[in-house]
This record gives C-alpha cells, structure tokens and sequence, in this order.
C-alpha cells in the first residue's frame, strides 16, 4: 500500500521526472504519425498499382509476343482455372507521343497499350479512373458529346476540390472548335516551309483522304493517361494542353524485322488518372485490335493477331504466388514471362518498407535516449530519497518493496508518457492534413505538395497493432531505465541511507 | 490515557508468530557456542508475557562493531553486554561517539554485529534473514529519532499509518483501512496531535514532528520502544514534553523504553541508566 501510495505522491511532487516523460511522449507521437503516414502512403501506391496492374501478367520475352491469345488463354484456365476470375490479352509497345499545343509541338516517351475494352474491365479496374462516367461503366474508344467530368470524381471531398473548368468543352464541341480554328491556325504555317512538320502533316492529311471531316469525325480512340497533358498551377488547379476532341499522333516500331518507326493519328476520347504519377504520365490506352493492324502483328493469312501480354486476374483471397509458380511450372521461361504485381513492383514497394523499418528504428532509438533521461533523472531521485528509503527500512519496509516504490514509479511514468504520447500522435495523424495545410500557411512553403504527388491528401492509416507495440514498447523502456535505479534503492543500506544528510 | 495494547494490529496477531520470523533459540549459557539448527517456534515464549517486569525482553551479549574507513578500522562497540526486562525504562548515555546510536541500531536489527548476539524475548534475532528482520522491526519494535525521520510527502495521518501500510498487503490494508485509520488517530491524540492530521511535516514544530514519530512507533503495538536522542533536536521546554509521553507510556502502559541519549539530565528521567564508555558498558 505504502508503495502506491509513495509512487502516486512522488509523481505529483516530481515534475522532473515528467519532463523526463515528455521525451517518451515525443517519441511515441513520432512513431505513431510516421506508421500511419508511411503505411497511408504504401497503401494508396499498393492500391493504385494493383488498380492498374492485374494480380497476373503474362508475357512474351518479345515485344512482338506470341501468336494466338485465345489459345494461351484456354491452356492457361486448364492450369489454374479454379483460381482465374478473368483474363484480358494486351499489347505493350514503347512508343513516342506527338500533338501541337498552340504552335507548339509536344513530343512524350509513352507506352502504348493496347486493350480489348470489354475484357480488360474484368482484369483490372482500369474504368474507374477514366473521367467519363459513360466510360467508366463500358469504355467504347468513341469520343462523346460532353459531360467529362470538372470535378475530380476520386477526390475525398468534392466541395474542396478545384474544379477543372476546361473540362467542361470537352468532346465533339471541343473537336467542332478546334476543325474550324484549324484553316486560321495553319495559315501561317505556309510561309515557314522549312517546318518539316508541316510537310508532314501534308503528308498524313493525304493519306487519310480530302474526305475526312475533322468536325464530324474522329480518328481512332485513344484515353491518355492525364499526366501526359495536364499540368498543376501552384494553386494545385489543374490546366490541360490537349483535351478530349483533340487529336495526337503516336510515333510506334512496328513487328517487322528490323522494327520501323510508323506514326498514326488517333484522337483523344479520355484521360486516365490513376494518381500514379509514374502511370499517369506514361501510359495510352488504344484499341488492341487496331494497334495490333498498325504494327503488322496480324497474320494476313489466318487472321490470328499476336499479342504480347495476357492480363490475369485472380478470385478473392487467392495466393498469387502459388498461382504463378503453377503457371511457370507449364510455361517455358524462354519465351514468357510470368511475374505478379508486386513483383513488378517489387523495387518499388520493398523501398517503402525499407523506409519504414529504418525510421522506425531511429525513432525507436529516440525512445531509448528518453530511457537514459528518465535512468539519470530516477538515479537523481532515489539520491534524493535516500533517507526516506532508510526510513521506510526501519519501519520495517523489505528490499523489494522499496524497488517496487521505483519501479512502479517508472512504469507510471511510462504510463503517462506512452498514453500521452499515443494520443498526440492519433490526434496528429487525424488532423494531419489540417496541420500541414497551417505549417504550409506559417511558412510559406506547401508541406505537402499535391502537384508532386497527385493525392490531394496525405494518407494515413492506424494500424492498431503497431500502435500497441510502440506504446508497451516504451513502457518497457520506462521500466528498464527504472529498474538500475530501483536495484539502487533497494540496496541501500538502511543505518547509512538514515545517516545520509 | 488510552491504552496502547487495547490495539492489536491484525498481523501482529498470536503474539510473534514464527511463521513467518524464523527465530532461532539460543541456548543458554549466552554465546560460547551459538545453535546452527533452526526452528520454528509457535507462540511467543509463554515466560516473557507471564510475568512482566522480571523477564528480559531484548539483550546484547558480548556485542562488538567496528567501522571501515578505507583501510582503517575503527572499533566502535567492544563488546557489550546488556540486558533489558520488560517494562523498563533504560537510558543508555556515553559521550559522542561512544556507539550508543550503534548499539541501538543492532538492538533493532537495522544492523548485525561484527560478533555476539542480540537477543529478543529469548531468541537470537542478529542473524535473522533479512526478512524476519523487516518483520521484526515493521511488528516488534517501535523507532524514534533525533530528526524525527517523518516522510515529508506524506500527512501526518499517512506517516504514522506507515507501519501498518508496509506491513500489510494492498488488499489486507485496504480490507482493514478503517481500524487501521482509527487507531492511527488515537495514537495522535495520544500524543496531543488529534488536531493535525492532515498537516505536512514541514508545516509542524520540532516537537509536534516528534511527537507524530511516537505515535507511528506506537501504531503496529510494539514490544519495545527504541529511541535514539528523542530530544536532542528540540529546546529544553519541549524535548520535557517529550521525555513526560515516554515517562507516561511507561509507566501507564508498561511498555518497554530504550533510549539512547548524551544529556545527563534527561537520561536521569529513566529508571536505569547504562553508561557507555569507549564501546564498554562501564561498571554501574
């Protein structure tokens, strides 16, 4: 009884010793706002990526890929078909970007990926990140009349969200503008004939025919990924170079042997926004079937395309990696290439985590720089104490008594310190945005920049467990600083420790 | 004046129970060949509480103590020998640093001696294991000291419940807060002090420390009352104060007094007085 009661005396007497805490609370409000962030932040990239990637990829070695999707398809259900929600063939190209922006001539490095609409939607979620929502039900490659979204559909709060106003003309308005601008912008053009993209154009606009009416019609349909013509004001609104309506050119190697460059005109019917910045700024989604045509990957006699990736998508709850070691057992490593999204990733995500565990374990290290404070500060106090530890041993108080004093100090402490702290740190993950939004307003310089990173958030996740952890962590910490201290105390001998002035 | 045996703290209850002080029975004659067996002794020697005043409660024999400094030894106690009977009133005096607090100390079992053996109630209590040590002095002994000793963060209530607290477990204490409290407050007024119990150490007088220090020896119901300069803090006016409680308490309530002091005048107030001199009871 003496115990609790001389312990809860010595906490409301000892403010020292609190500060001593304040340490231990630091650091576990630290550690609790770094997890939630870093596992905000590998959740958001994991789900985006996984949105984007399907659980399975299948592919060639080749960029020219292998004959007969439907085949490879079929033997593919036999392996593992238990395990297979859905399967969609794809084709994967590097290939150059081109479209004017005013007189100006865009050129990006992008990835063509060419997609059966209807199946991809079944292996990847794809759809949802499109900006129409007739094309997030069914994407058809057909440019619509409007209605693209001003305001960004994914965004946690549309109140707050800028809206994209050039948005708004997207589509056949867009296009019926721009057809008619066209003769008064090309004017010019004319009398700078060592332009070679003019000629160029002459050339294209020759083989499409006279009778191809910008206004009215549209070349193949192509969905952008946003990044490759958007662009962020520091005001985090959104400008945009090309819209849908417009029309690109995309430069691509074509199957033969030795690759030629080709280049085809296709005109923007969507943007894609994935919030990946990676895939945002590099991928272009076109109809398989047509990329297929362009790059010569049909066989002219049998009229079986080539393709050179099969996009698998797993059921719920299903191990990926037992499916795919099944599915390399089968296939000849020589020609496919079998890997799941994560290991795509894999770079990618093991930095993440690698992050992670080295902050963690600096911070945890704080944590035990406080465990020397309180050591110091606890060695103080039982000095201090030293004649009421003789007192309590003449009237009879055992060894372990006096360390129990100490020790229960030093866990109330670590009490303290850790709840106080755990309730900091979930108070500061919750309002985390409102803090960086205020650090950002005080010095003058955005925390957080959404123009970097494409969140308009910064993600948090409490993963409860690991909040456990860190807060019996540093109580544990607390108790083992104490306990050298306590060992002290209770030692001390009892006619010197009454003698002691 | 109430009395003070009217209250049995329940652990102290059947008298020393060897249970749980593992006393061993020292064989007489006194220390030629101190017993190496242990054994556990039921009730408390049926001789020692028939007859009060003839019977010695706590004894030294041929005690002897020396201190080290670095390599030096200083011999403090050169074997004493003294002998105590229930119920009396002994002063022990000698000039500074003749060992008296020393002797007191070993009385106790705050300290084991170098060599000899200290007795209570018949059993050899010097080579106790610490425990039965803590025991002894938590249940057997009542201490006062020269700077009071109170604990400065607790009340005055909370320091004479100190020995009851430390005595019994959180439940037991808590189970029995009330008679505890009780007693606790009789005590104070015992000592003149009912009306101070919420009060801090330092807002209290020398003498009203001190005489909350008696009352905390008093709480657990000792057997003996060990007192190490009681007054040698206070002015003249009060440590008289003093010196008429334990006169009171020994002659009302029969408790035994040891009290060790360096002032002639107030050793004179006992009914004996021992005399130390260079770590020897001088011949009376």
């Amino acid at each position: 009884m003496y115990k609790l009661l001389l312990c809860w005396r010595y906490l409301r007497t000892r403010y020292i010793a609190l500060a001593s805490i304040i340490s231990v609370m630091l650091g576990v409000a630290t550690m609790i706002v770094v997890n939630a962030v870093m596992e905000g932040f590998t959740n958001e990239m994991q789900e985006r990526i996984h949105g984007i990637l399907s659980d399975i990829v299948f592919e060639s070695q080749s960029l020219d890929g292998f004959p007969d999707a439907e085949k490879r398809m079929a033997e593919i259900h036999e392996i593992a078909g238990d395990y297979i929600a859905g399967m969609s063939p794809t084709v994967h190209v590097p290939a150059m970007l081109s479209y004017s922006y005013g007189s100006n001539y865009v050129n990006r490095q992008i990835t063509v990926i060419g997609v059966d609409e209807t199946s991809y939607a079944t292996v990847s979620d794809f759809g949802q990140f499109l900006q129409h929502p007739d094309n997030r039900k069914q994407l058809d490659f057909q440019l619509k009349d409007g209605g693209y979204d001003t305001i960004d559909h994914q965004g946690a709060d549309p109140s707050k969200a800028i809206p994209r106003l050039q948005m708004r003309d997207a589509g056949w308005k867009h296009r019926k503008e721009m057809a008619n601008l066209a003769p008064v912008l090309r004017a010019p053009k004319g009398s700078t004939d060592a332009n070679p993209f003019a000629t160029k154009d002459k050339a294209t606009e020759e083989l499409e025919g006279t009778d191809f009416d910008p206004s009215r019609e549209q070349h193949t349909g192509a969905v952008l990924g946003i990044g490759l013509c958007a662009y962020r004001t520091l005001d985090g609104a959104d400008g945009f170079l090309a819209l849908p309506g417009d029309d690109v050119e995309i430069s691509y190697p074509t199957a033969s042997k030795p690759p030629k460059v080709l280049s085809a005109k296709f005109t923007i019917v969507d943007f894609y926004e994935s919030k990946m910045s990676e895939y945002d700024s590099s991928f272009v989604f076109v109809p398989i079937r047509k990329l297929q045509e362009l790059r010569g990957m049909v066989d002219p006699t049998t009229q079986v395309a080539n393709c050179n990736a099969i996009q698998v998508r797993l059921k719920e709850g299903v191990d990926l990696n037992m499916v795919r070691d099944l599915l390399r057992a089968e296939f000849a490593p020589q020609v496919y290439k079998i890997s799941t999204w994560r290991d795509k990733e894999g770079a990618l995500l093991a930095a993440v985590q690698m992050e992670t565990a080295v902050l963690n374990v600096l911070l945890f290290l704080i944590v035990a720089v406080a465990g020397f404070g309180i050591l110091a500060i606890f060695f103080m106090i039982v000095v201090e104490k030293t004649r009421d530890i003789g007192i309590l041993k003449s009237l009879g108080a055992t060894g372990r008594g006096i360390m129990g004093i100490f020790l229960g100090y030093g866990l109330s402490l670590g009490i303290v310190g850790a709840s106080v702290g755990m309730g900091l740190g979930l108070l500061f993950v919750r309002y985390i945005n409102e803090i960086a939004d205020l650090l950002g307003r005080i010095t003058g310089k955005p925390v957080f920049d959404p123009s970097i990173y494409y969140f308009q958030k910064i993600p948090t996740i409490v993963e409860w467990p690991t909040v456990t952890a860190i807060v019996i962590g540093a109580m544990a910490i607390a108790i083992l600083a104490s306990i050298l201290p306590a060992r002290r105390a209770a030692r001390l001998h009892p006619v010197e420790a009454l003698r002691y002035e | 004046m109430s009395d003070i045996r009217s209250f049995e703290p329940p652990y102290a209850r059947g008298g020393l129970n060897l249970a749980d002080v593992a006393l061993t029975p020292v064989p007489r004659p006194y220390g030629l060949a101190p017993s190496q067996f242990v054994a556990p002794l039921v009730a408390r020697n049926p001789l020692a509480s028939s007859h009060p005043g003839t019977q010695e409660i706590i004894a030294a024999h041929y005690v002897r103590k020396s201190y080290r400094k670095a390599a030096i030894v200083i011999p403090v106690l050169q074997g004493v020998e003294l002998s105590i009977n229930e119920g009396e009133f002994v002063s022990i005096i000698g000039p500074s640093g003749c060992g008296k607090s020393t002797l007191l100390h070993l009385l106790c079992t705050l300290d084991a001696p170098d060599s000899g053996e200290v007795c209570f109630e018949g059993h050899r209590i010097d080579n106790l294991p610490t425990a039965g040590r803590d025991i002894l002095r938590n249940k057997y002994f009542g201490m006062v000291f020269q700077f009071y000793h109170l604990l400065p963060e607790l009340t005055t209530l909370e320091n004479v419940l100190a020995p009851a607290m430390i005595g019994e477990g959180v439940l037991g204490y808590l189970r029995r807060r009330r008679e505890y409290r009780d007693r606790a407050r009789e005590m104070l007024e015992l000592v003149g002090l009912g009306h101070r119990l919420k009060h801090k150490p330092r807002e209290l007088s020398g003498g009203e420390m001190q005489r909350t220090a008696i009352a905390r020896a008093l709480v657990s119901c000792p057997r003996v009352l060990l007192a190490d300069e009681p007054t040698g803090n206070l002015d003249k006016h009060t440590g008289e104060e003093i010196m008429a409680i334990l006169r009171r308490l020994n002659r009302e309530q029969k408790l035994t007094i040891v009290m060790v002091t360096h002032d002639q005048h107030i050793a004179d107030q006992a009914d004996r007085t021992v005399t130390l001199i260079d770590g020897r009871v001088a011949a009376a």
